[in-house]
């Protein structure tokens, strides 16, 4: 048994021990070869990453059924684990340029890391608080890691209150549903609500609503969004673009966990809140998109545009014949947007100066023409994000309105569409403004750095060819899910 | 090897090599893309050469290769060809060698870019009229969106990022309807393929009308159709001359072409509904195109405008929905592409020496430059539908095919339509009138030079073309028949053609 336990936590274990390793064994790497601890941590991430593909086919809960080992927690810790490679990538040479290289930046990374991965395998209220904090924290750490810069400060306390306030939801939520149930276990949880044995119907549907609160603080759906564009712009950008895609990863891989798993029979409580929620996401992220001049507040917006479009097939959860669809059109939407907001991110750390400035749009006037290749790495993010063929993006949308027509969401998925119209205007903006103004801008591309963007950007491109390869994948990753 | 496949990817293979290039190579750029066309051109004349005419069906078709599983329903590789893809393939790829001919001295600036973007283009235009899976579709439907946004935006006139902007908005406004509305009937039916979708359409009687409506708005915008229509003008004026040419002489006929291969087999009783309501449209298009043309001052911007009355003539033949009328559409939409492409070449060619459109700044150039004015004129003549040459035969089977069709309902407003044949005639002589006629205005286009070998090649094969179809259009029609007549049998042998009174 003692080796179950262990394996349904391995990847988190790993990134996890090494990054304690790492925090000590940094010590000895003398200052000015701190480059050696960048590469240490991808060796990290790279080793999980590699057990994390062993273990994919594997299904087993752990440690008294409160952990748990299956496909899709593996999927979510695959697309973590990338991620955190290609922040990494990203960091590596923009934290010594704009002068925070400070080697605990890749110990916190890596083990914020271990918090998602961690998320992913909880099979308990309580392990997924506590993973939620051990994700958290290490971000607060991040977003203020450009200190003294008063942006940077501020994004980190902001997030800190607000993540602060958001847990307490979470946990109030978990009490409630402990009231409700008599459990914080899933497993009893679902017993008890196939049983039909709920101590308190009523404590059970509010608590789960303060953890869809909780969550949605995390994945900064509307209105839980407030936080997100000023941390986002005030957080280094190599942070940003880590947060906003491994944070929502998490969040989605929890939010699935908790509702589409172990609450289905909530479905028709929550279906007209999800609905509203997802609308009204698209609808705020898109339109205030719109009138931002600043490329990380613009991102910042899309990123909860997005998240309306990933809630938006989450509505679909409540309808049995069409939930497995839905649950697999989120994963691949997630593994789309991930990879698109790397090649856009990418950009953005290359463009961006000392003290957070070369961040508004007027600054990238020119961009395309003066560094081709960062232009069109922007370029296909632009159009992925947009949803234009041949991207990822165009199938992220296609397979998540797929399954919304499918559970008969007709008005939503005309909200959906209305909007992406909307959205195409923010991201042509950006194009007119690298391609068709003239200007001179400094970017700073660096070996990693167009690596991980120009990879980022072929791979958006490349596996749009291929969406078959990725939605199996997804498919597969929910064979013991129970859809 | 399937012509069809080498035909619409092979424009691909210069893209890549072009790719390889250094963008100081711009002479060696213009001629891999020109070449890469022309080869294009040569291999749809083999795809020509293989197909039979007669069979109504899709030929060289790739069949059902699932490429993707979307839920419960397969996304297939499916490409397929008929009378109709046939002729719109090839008007595609006798226009690109054209449009990059005309490039050869307007565009100095980032040819690698621009022949990069124009090689795409034209085979994401060749992909919209041979795919045959309705997924497949949308991809280089939504596709051809990027590469003119680009090709407007960069290269364009003054007011280009407007106009691109505009152009790439109203068009995915449109689309992201039909996008739904594929999705739908994707999910009902389990298959995105059109043969299949189209014989099990009775399973959409139901909701026809709004998946009809979703289909029609992308495709209305295209077209465009009046009151959808106000990208166009915009978009034309600030097109670099290769863009113009593409855009109204291919880029248009996808939404016309969408409204043949898909709203009227799979949404027969939605369209017999509809049809009055949209001849209505189309006639004020007609006549809004045609008024809104003479009153204005801008060469480009006229002959854009007269594209929407032009549109509107083929509108009304389609949704006549009788044989005269689709095949007399199909027809006007090869005519509209080459003598429209060729009067945008032309004003290209003003403008060229001249850097300005107004029609002020010109005036009885023709003593200056005999050729452009007679071939000019030539153009001129067949655009606004003089027996003998091009547009006549068009104009005139469909207005044949509107006066008969139960469907439109009403002679009455064909009746009115016809006006705009005279409208036409009025607009495109006054344009003629006054850039060549009349006595010299200025003294300093008394330099203009004529056209040059480059520009004689690149109107001749539409010259040949629109004299051809004008005295002996009987291979045309023998290529559309049998589509037409599919059609409208498709349209009519669904259960409601009491409608049609048939």
């Amino acid at each position: 048994m003692m080796q179950n336990d262990i394996l349904t936590i391995l990847p988190a274990l790993i990134v996890a021990a090494w990054g304690i390793v790492l925090l000590v064994v940094d010590l000895w790497i003398p200052r000015d070869r701190k480059g050696i601890t960048a590469l240490l941590a991808v060796v990290g991430l790279l080793v999980a990453l590699g057990v994390s593909a062993v273990l994919f086919p594997l299904h087993t809960l752990g440690f008294s059924n409160m952990t748990v080992l299956d496909g899709f927690a593996i999927y979510a810790d695959m697309i973590i684990l990338v991620s955190g490679l290609l922040a990494i990538g990203l960091s590596y040479d923009f934290i010594r340029r704009i002068g925070i290289d400070r080697s605990e930046y890749y110990v916190l990374l890596l083990i914020c890391s271990s918090g998602m991965i961690l998320m992913a395998h909880a099979f308990d209220l309580i392990v997924v608080f506590l993973a939620l904090e051990l994700l958290s924290i290490p971000l607060y750490v991040l977003s203020g890691f450009a200190r003294p810069q008063p942006a940077s400060e501020e994004a980190s306390l902001k997030y800190f209150v607000l993540g602060a306030f958001s847990s307490a939801f979470f946990l109030y939520g978990v009490a409630l549903v402990y009231g409700g149930t008599g459990s914080t276990n899933f497993a009893q949880i679902i017993h008890a609500l196939t049983a039909n044995t709920l101590v308190n119907p009523s404590l059970f549907l509010i608590g789960a609503a303060l953890l869809l609160i909780g969550l949605g603080f995390k994945v900064s759906a509307v209105p839980f969004h407030m936080w997100t564009p000023d941390v986002y712009q005030g957080a280094p950008s190599s942070v940003t673009a880590f947060m906003s895609v491994s944070v929502k990863v998490a969040g989605f891989a929890a939010l699935l966990r908790v509702f589409v798993q172990v609450f289905p029979s909530l479905a028709s409580e929550l279906t007209p809140i999800l609905w509203a929620l997802a609308a009204l996401t698209m609808i705020v992220g898109n339109l205030v998109a719109l009138v931002q001049t600043n490329l990380k507040r613009l991102l910042a917006y899309s990123s909860i545009a997005h998240v309306g479009y990933l809630l938006m097939a989450f509505v679909a959860y409540g309808n049995a014949k069409v939930v497995g669809n839905a649950t697999a059109s989120i994963l691949f939407y997630l593994v789309a947007y991930g990879l698109t907001s790397f090649a856009a991110w990418g950009v953005v750390v290359a463009a961006e100066q000392l003290e957070g400035r070369g961040l508004e749009l007027t600054d990238y006037a020119g961009l395309g023409r003066k560094y081709p290749l960062l232009g069109l790495a922007m370029m296909v993010a632009m159009f992925s994000f947009a949803g234009i063929p041949p991207t990822l993006g165009f199938w992220g949308k296609f397979y998540v309105f797929q399954a919304t027509l499918q559970a008969g969401s007709v008005w939503l998925a005309v909200i959906g569409v209305v909007t992406s119209i909307f959205s195409a205007y923010y991201y042509l903006r950006v194009l007119v403004v690298m391609y068709m103004q003239p200007g001179d801008p400094t970017a700073h591309p660096a070996p990693w750095l167009n690596l991980v963007t120009g990879a980022s950007a072929a791979a958006v491109v490349l596996l749009a060819f291929v969406p078959a390869a990725v939605f199996n994948l997804a498919q597969q990753a929910l064979m013991w899910f129970g859809v | 090897m399937n012509p069809l496949i080498l035909t619409t990817f092979f424009p691909l293979v210069g893209f890549v090599v072009i790719a390889f290039l250094g963008a100081q190579q711009k002479a060696l750029i213009r001629w891999v893309a020109l070449a890469t066309s022309l080869v294009t051109f040569l291999l749809s004349l083999w795809m020509l050469a293989q197909f039979q005419v007669g069979p109504a069906g899709f030929q060289m078709n790739t069949g059902k290769l699932v490429w993707a599983i979307a839920g419960n329903a397969e996304i297939s590789a499916a490409m397929g060809i008929d009378g109709l893809g046939l002729l719109m393939v090839l008007l595609t790829t006798l226009l690109t060698p054209i449009a990059i001919l005309s490039t050869w001295e307007s565009v100095r600036e980032r040819v690698k870019g621009f022949m990069l973007f124009f090689l795409l283009l034209e085979t994401g235009m060749i992909g919209v009229f041979a795919a045959l899976d309705l997924v497949l579709f949308f991809l280089f439907w939504e596709f051809t969106l990027v590469p003119m946004y680009f090709l407007i935006g960069m290269w364009g006139g003054e007011r280009r990022v407007y106009a691109a902007i505009k152009f790439f908005l109203y068009t995915m406004a449109g689309s992201v309807f039909m996008l739904l509305a594929i999705i739908y009937m994707g999910v009902q039916s389990g298959t995105f393929y059109l043969p299949d979708l189209i014989a099990n359409r009775a399973q959409f009687a139901g909701v026809q009308l709004w998946l009809f409506l979703g289909f029609a708005i992308a495709f209305a915008v295209k077209v465009p159709m009046w009151p959808l229509h106000t990208w166009l003008p915009d978009a034309h004026v600030e097109a670099p001359t290769a863009g113009s040419v593409i855009l109204a002489g291919v880029l248009l006929k996808m939404g016309t072409y969408g409204f043949l291969r898909f709203n009227l087999p799979l949404f027969p009783q939605a369209s017999v509904q509809l049809a009055p309501w949209i001849a209505g449209l189309a006639v004020i298009g007609i006549l809004y195109g045609a008024i809104v043309s003479y009153a204005q001052h801008d060469m480009k911007r006229l002959v854009a405008y007269s594209s929407v009355s032009h549109l509107g003539f083929v509108m009304l033949g389609i949704f006549a929905l009788n044989l005269q009328g689709i095949s007399g559409a199909i027809l006007q939409m090869v005519n509209h592409g080459l003598s429209t492409g060729a009067l945008f070449l032309i004003v290209g060619m003003l403008y060229e020496r001249k850097h300005t459109r107004e029609m002020e700044a010109y005036g009885g150039i023709w003593k200056v430059v005999p050729w452009m004015g007679a071939l000019m004129l030539i153009v001129t003549l067949s655009s606004l539908g003089l027996p003998g040459l091009n547009g006549f035969v068009g104009e005139f089977t469909i207005l044949l095919g509107a006066f008969g069709s139960q469907a439109i309902g009403s002679q009455v407003l064909v009746g009115v339509a016809t006006l705009g044949v005279i409208f036409a005639a009025v607009y495109l002589l006054f344009l003629f009138e006054r850039v060549f006629l009349g006595g010299m205005r200025h003294a300093e286009n008394a330099n203009l030079l004529d056209l040059n070998w480059r520009e004689v090649a690149m109107l001749l094969p539409l010259l040949i073309l629109i004299f051809w179809i004008g005295i002996y259009p009987k291979p045309f029609f023998d290529l559309i028949a049998p589509t037409a007549q599919n059609l409208v049998t498709l349209v009519q042998s669904a259960p409601y053609s009491a409608l049609l009174g048939h």
